[in-house]
């Protein structure tokens, strides 16, 4: 299927502007957009080069390399990946409660790095076209620019990224692709050196935090118009929320999908169920799929995941600070769903302020420095793991054999939930920025401003290695189509 | 009084027993030679190569060679070192050793000594071999990626454990590590995770089932200490 200016009904004589490629994300994309001869953008499409293989290349490795091979998919969230993978082979082990140690070193962890991940896409590549304009100077819009006009801003950024990372580095070995998860449990505690100087600095990330919220916030109100409406494409919200209360939960929980109204249409999907109600459709013009919830299709059936579902999708956030930015996000729109992309900036400030409270919370606790690490079960061969990584709903699922060797792999990525989300954001843009107009850089970063606010990771989302549908269209200088080569999935 | 028989090795004199190799004696004076193949419960075996030295102008095998009265060895010079540098970039192209996710990380010897020597770049073009690994038996994995035919663990199967479990096949390039099996699969033979050769291998091809990274990466051997010190630890037998 293909929904409206994904594909031009005659693509004959149209000019082809591209992005190429996207600035200020992880991986690489390009976004290319077809326009007529009285401006209209005809075609616009959000396209991931590169891909990864991961899939593949992990079939036939033992079951325990697997959480630290396949955080190599990303250099910015590769903590979710390890723990996606872990909480996977868990399962596998047939362990389904970590011990106390464990599932709190793992979540410290997780923390870390939701705090690092959403510091560095808010202040490192989202703040510069806020701060300064989606159309200002180029040579400004970065951290450097930010830096010049913004200080403390700048420095305070910085610093929530570095503490981030030092949770990390305390509680994985390292701060990019550490070992601290393995299947069952960790494999250190907390050292005491490391918990004093966290602590000592914690109640200070959790003011900063909050000063960030603020700052989005003041950007929000100053210009409601364009931060409510630009690239606003309503559709369904789907997290995981505590069991029980529905609360927010970045670790573990069950499945929730709230509709483009706010209704809870699905609610307490466990994750070992999640293929029930997800499909994914692939495009021959994309290396990244088109995930959607089964019962609906994927004309109706795309929904959006990441800070701004998961925001809307729970009940509260179990930590008071965040919680009162929570309710000041749901009463700027008067109790209504927010679908605005840019709100996600907002969405993402509060959850990293909720990230920090829980480090500072966490800290003082004793399972942190000392008891049992490891957990064990009865050995199956299936497992799903599913963690609300920084940029949305993590999937990782595995089949192990009795050799203990991966037999098969499906991972679907946060980003790769959010492709339709993001594509028709950038329609949406497209039709409303940039048709009848001039296209200049300016404009063309509207585009990119769009996709930013999801903060995509495409190289974690093009992992997929195998025979992939292809369309090869060759054309003249002037646009006419010569030959179109097909291949199908 | 007889002047004790001495050899210089780097301008050092390193005096020796009758009998003894210039590896031999260096250790047991304190000094390290880099080495891959060759261990201190097994004859020499020269087939690394990574201890050569220079004698009087020829390269040696440090371990295959019986030191000699007033020789004079360069072994830590960096003409040397560069060939010994050739031949790790070898060994890791030949094989697939990918450190990042390879569970021996901060264990393996071959890593160990490319960090020692100063290898920062692989230099040769990858052979990226396909060489499925072997699980069949219940608490050992064979990971044929990483090996670098030492035949440490054939010789430790048939010379100390009695079982003969493990032999090199083919020659030169083709050459690979197989399992003395009709199957050609470790679980269809009597090997033991408490045979000797279980425990021998310098890289990461012979590996206990589900350990993994229960060490963290950091706190391994040759994580904190240089694999030069840590090879002069063991007692000579």
């Amino acid at each position: 299927m293909s929904f409206e200016l994904e594909t031009a009904s005659d693509r004959a004589g149209l000019r082809r502007v591209a992005i190429d490629p996207v600035s200020r994300v992880e991986g690489h994309g390009k976004v290319t957009l077809l326009i007529d001869d009285a401006g209209d953008v005809q075609e616009a499409r959000l396209h991931i080069v590169e891909f990864r293989g991961f899939e593949v290349f992990i079939q036939g490795r033992p079951y325990w390399e697997v959480p630290v091979m396949v955080q190599r998919l990303c250099g910015i969230c590769p903590v979710s990946h390890h723990l996606a993978a872990s909480k996977a082979l868990d399962r596998v082990l047939g362990v389904d409660r970590l011990t106390p140690s464990a599932d709190k070193l793992r979540r410290l962890m997780h923390y870390g790095q939701i705090l690092q991940s959403h510091a560095l896409h808010f202040f490192y590549l989202a703040s510069p076209d806020l701060l300064f304009g989606f159309g200002s100077e180029l040579g400004r819009r970065n951290i450097v620019g930010v830096a010049a006009a913004e200080p403390d801003v700048a420095r305070r950024g910085i610093g929530l990224r570095r503490f981030g990372q030092q949770v990390i580095e305390a509680t994985a070995g390292k701060r990019i692709h550490g070992t601290g998860a393995v299947p069952g449990g960790v494999n250190r505690h907390l050292a005491g050196a490391d918990r004093q100087r966290l602590a000592g600095e914690s109640a200070t990330i959790v003011a900063w935090a909050r000063d960030a919220v603020q700052l989005v916030r003041r950007l929000h109100e100053s210009d409601p118009t364009l931060y409510d409406s630009f690239g606003r494409e309503p559709s369904a919200l789907m997290s995981l929320v505590r069991p029980g209360d529905g609360a927010l939960e970045l670790y573990d929980g069950v499945l929730r999908l709230r509709d483009a109204d706010g209704r809870i249409e699905l609610d307490g999907v466990g994750d070992q169920d999640y293929r029930r109600i997800i499909s994914e459709e692939v495009k021959p013009w994309s290396y990244m799929k088109f995930p959607y919830m089964t019962h609906l299709g994927p004309e109706r059936g795309w929904y959006k995941v990441g800070p701004l579902a998961r925001v809307q999708n729970c009940e509260f956030i179990p930590t008071p600070l965040a919680e009162a930015e929570r309710r000041a996000f749901r009463d700027y729109a008067g109790g209504a769903i927010q679908h605005g992309p840019l709100a996600y900036h907002w969405t993402r400030m509060i959850e990293m302020l909720h990230a920090a409270e829980l480090i500072d919370q966490m800290l003082e606790d004793p399972d942190l420095v000392a008891g049992e690490r490891m957990a064990d079960g009865e050995r199956g061969h299936d497992g799903v793991g599913i963690i609300e990584a920084p940029r949305g709903t993590l999937i990782h699922h595995y089949t192990v054999d009795d050799d203990d060797l991966v037999e098969w792999c499906n991972l679907i990525v946060s980003t790769t939930h959010n492709n339709q989300a993001m594509n028709a954001a950038v329609r949406r843009v497209a039709r409303e920025h940039l048709s009848g107009r001039p296209i200049d850089e300016g404009l063309l970063n509207h585009v990119e401003v769009a996709i930013r606010a999801f903060d995509p990771c495409l190289s974690c989302a093009t992992h997929a290695l195998g025979r992939m549908p292809l369309v090869i269209e060759c054309v003249t200088a002037d646009g006419r189509p010569l030959q179109t080569l097909v291949r199908d999935s | 009084m007889m002047e004790t028989a001495h050899f210089l090795l780097d301008g050092v004199a390193v005096p020796f027993a009758e009998g003894q190799t210039i590896l031999e004696a260096a250790r047991a004076a304190g000094r390290y030679i880099p080495h891959l193949c060759w261990h201190p419960d097994f004859p020499p075996h020269g087939s690394c190569k990574l201890c050569i030295v220079a004698v009087g102008g020829r390269h040696l095998s440090a371990c295959a060679t019986p030191a000699v009265d007033g020789a004079v060895v360069a072994s830590d010079v960096p003409e040397i070192n560069a060939e010994r540098r050739a031949l790790l970039q070898m060994l890791f192209v030949e094989g697939n050793h990918f450190c990042p996710s390879c569970e021996k990380s901060g264990l393996c010897q071959l890593q160990a000594l490319a960090s020692e020597l100063g290898m920062t770049t692989p230099r040769f073009n990858h052979f990226y071999p396909d060489r499925p690994v072997d699980a069949s038996h219940p608490d050992v994995l064979l990971d044929f990626n990483r090996c670098i035919y030492c035949e440490l663990c054939v010789r430790a199967s048939r010379d100390q454990d009695g079982k003969s479990v493990f032999a090199l096949t083919n020659r030169g390039i083709h050459k690979h590590l197989v399992v003395n099996a009709e199957s050609g699969r470790l679980g269809d033979t009597d090997f033991a995770a408490d045979d000797v050769a279980a425990g021998i291998c310098p890289v990461g091809v012979i590996l206990r089932k589900r350990v993994g990274f229960a060490v963290p990466i950091g706190s391994r051997t040759y994580d904190t200490r240089p694999i030069s010190a840590v090879s002069m630890d063991r007692e000579e037998p």
